[in-house]
């Protein structure tokens, strides 16, 4: 039987009362939001926090909305209220994808975005959408707001570079006219963690790529993303030939570790294939609408 | 600490230790052992419980986060020793062999119904895919969600004022 070691509990009642929670308790308190990352890992004692501060009470972080150009998801957004959500499909397929290949239908209801993002996991899918589609991350403390590109939020795994007293409290995705997106994902049985996984999404212009983004999670690609590989796309025909020397870039900058889920060089071929495959539909995507 | 919440439409209450898990308090504590404790990696889904309306997987929720809200378990289908057209159709199927993973099973079903009263196979299979089947009965399990959906599987909210209204006009 697997339980967390001893541990207190505080229930925040709003953000600013969740900030003053986390600077009264100190570095060892963790805010727990569903939890699905975080009780696992206290389960086998790999995170030992002195107290959880619960913010599940704060339902005014639980939205999804168009703001000044962006779409903005509160941080206590559900995986589920996103995969259902009309708005987060109209401009960007890549969460839907992504969400849907999100553990199963009850985690997905307790588990949300802000959480994905916080606990910082190799094998976050959202951490890779978050990289491709170049959001912003809006960050809460005492002494105000900063907004982290979602490239520079996580400094390593299972580490961001929230402060000690400072909480993610929405994520903000540019909106970009004429964009289409993709996600896939290669795993062992529905619900698992990727073996790898890739996103991306594509702006043509005058029959180029005039914009373009990659995530991929879970193979060492550093801050989820392929920098090279969209360097190298941006400008050219989006022609198959194009796409697949993108996926080689991509996977070329990963480090990937092997483990249960397969060798290094499997997972380095799934980062090169998955990229070239939702390169591809992105563009396909991007040409139906044009 | 002290915890108070509402199970299956009943108030409880208990002394607890922060760090319990909400699968052991609803199964040690108020002796409701239908939710069956499996995998404690929230893998296998049997604990699955409803927290507010919603599936969720017990063995990964702390009972202090279910404090003032409510919790519903498989016991909680039956009402007034009517089976829910669910668990009829567990059994008019053959829907479950061990029966370890039912309570997750019929708690997911009871919930795919409500939300959508008449699902095809493919979107039972992805509501029940949050839970395994050690005996892979699946087959029978879509069947038995299928045999609910086609006998009384709408929404039991909408089911009783129809029935009472039905008893008015007679």
């Amino acid at each position: 039987m697997q339980t967390p070691a001893p541990v207190d509990y505080a229930r925040a009642t709003s953000v600013e009362h969740a900030l003053e929670l986390l600077e009264r308790l100190g570095p060892e308190s963790r805010l727990i939001a569903g939890g699905h990352s975080l009780l696992p890992m206290m389960r086998i004692r790999l995170a030992q926090p002195e107290c959880v501060i619960d913010i599940n009470g704060l339902t005014d972080l639980d939205y999804v909305r168009v703001e000044g150009g962006d779409l903005c998801m509160g941080a206590m957004t559900r995986h589920s209220t996103v995969l259902a959500s009309p708005v987060v499909g109209e401009h960007y397929a890549i969460f839907h994808e992504a969400e849907r290949l999100i553990a199963d239908p009850p985690v997905r209801n307790r588990g949300t975005v802000g959480g994905s993002f916080c606990q910082a996991d190799p094998a976050e899918d959202l951490a890779a959408v978050g990289s491709a589609v170049k959001a912003n991350l809006v960050l809460r403390s005492s002494d105000g707001t900063r907004t982290v590109p979602a490239r520079e939020f996580h400094a390593g795994p299972y580490e961001t570079v929230l402060g000690d007293a400072e909480m993610l409290t929405e994520i903000r995705v540019p909106i970009r006219p004429g964009s289409a997106s993709a996600y896939d994902k290669v795993k062992r049985k529905v619900g698992d963690w990727a073996a790898a996984a890739a996103g991306a999404y594509v702006v043509l212009r005058d029959g180029v790529v005039a914009d373009v983004g990659i995530g991929l999670t879970a193979v060492g690609a550093p801050h989820f993303c392929a920098e090279e590989a969209e360097a190298y796309l941006v400008g050219k025909p989006p022609t198959e030939e194009h796409l697949v020397e993108a996926g080689r870039l991509a996977a070329q900058a990963c480090t990937p570790r092997a483990d249960q889920r397969g060798p290094v060089a499997y997972k380095v071929h799934l980062a090169s294939e998955l990229t070239h495959r939702v390169l591809r539909r992105s563009v396909e995507r991007a040409e139906g609408r044009s | 600490m002290q915890v108070k919440m509402t199970v299956n439409g009943t108030e409880v209450s208990g002394e607890v230790e922060p760090r319990l898990l909400l699968v052991h308090f609803v199964r040690d504590h108020l002796g409701l052992t239908g939710t069956h404790w499996g995998c404690d990696t929230s893998q296998c889904g049997t604990c699955v419980l409803w927290l507010d309306g919603e599936p969720v997987k017990s063995c990964t929720v702390l009972t202090a986060m279910a404090d003032g809200h409510e919790v519903r378990t498989v016991e909680g289908l039956e009402v007034d020793g009517k089976l829910d057209p669910v668990q009829e159709g567990f059994m008019q199927e053959h829907g479950l062999q061990c029966g370890f993973c039912t309570p997750g099973m019929m708690m997911t079903a009871r919930w795919l119904l409500d939300n959508d009263p008449d699902p095809d196979e493919d979107t039972i299979r992805e509501a029940i895919s949050g839970q395994l089947c050690r005996c892979t009965g699946y087959e029978n399990i879509v069947r038995a969600v299928r045999w609910a959906a086609e006998h009384g599987g709408e929404k039991e909210s909408e089911r009783e004022p129809q029935e009472s209204s039905q008893e008015v006009q007679a």
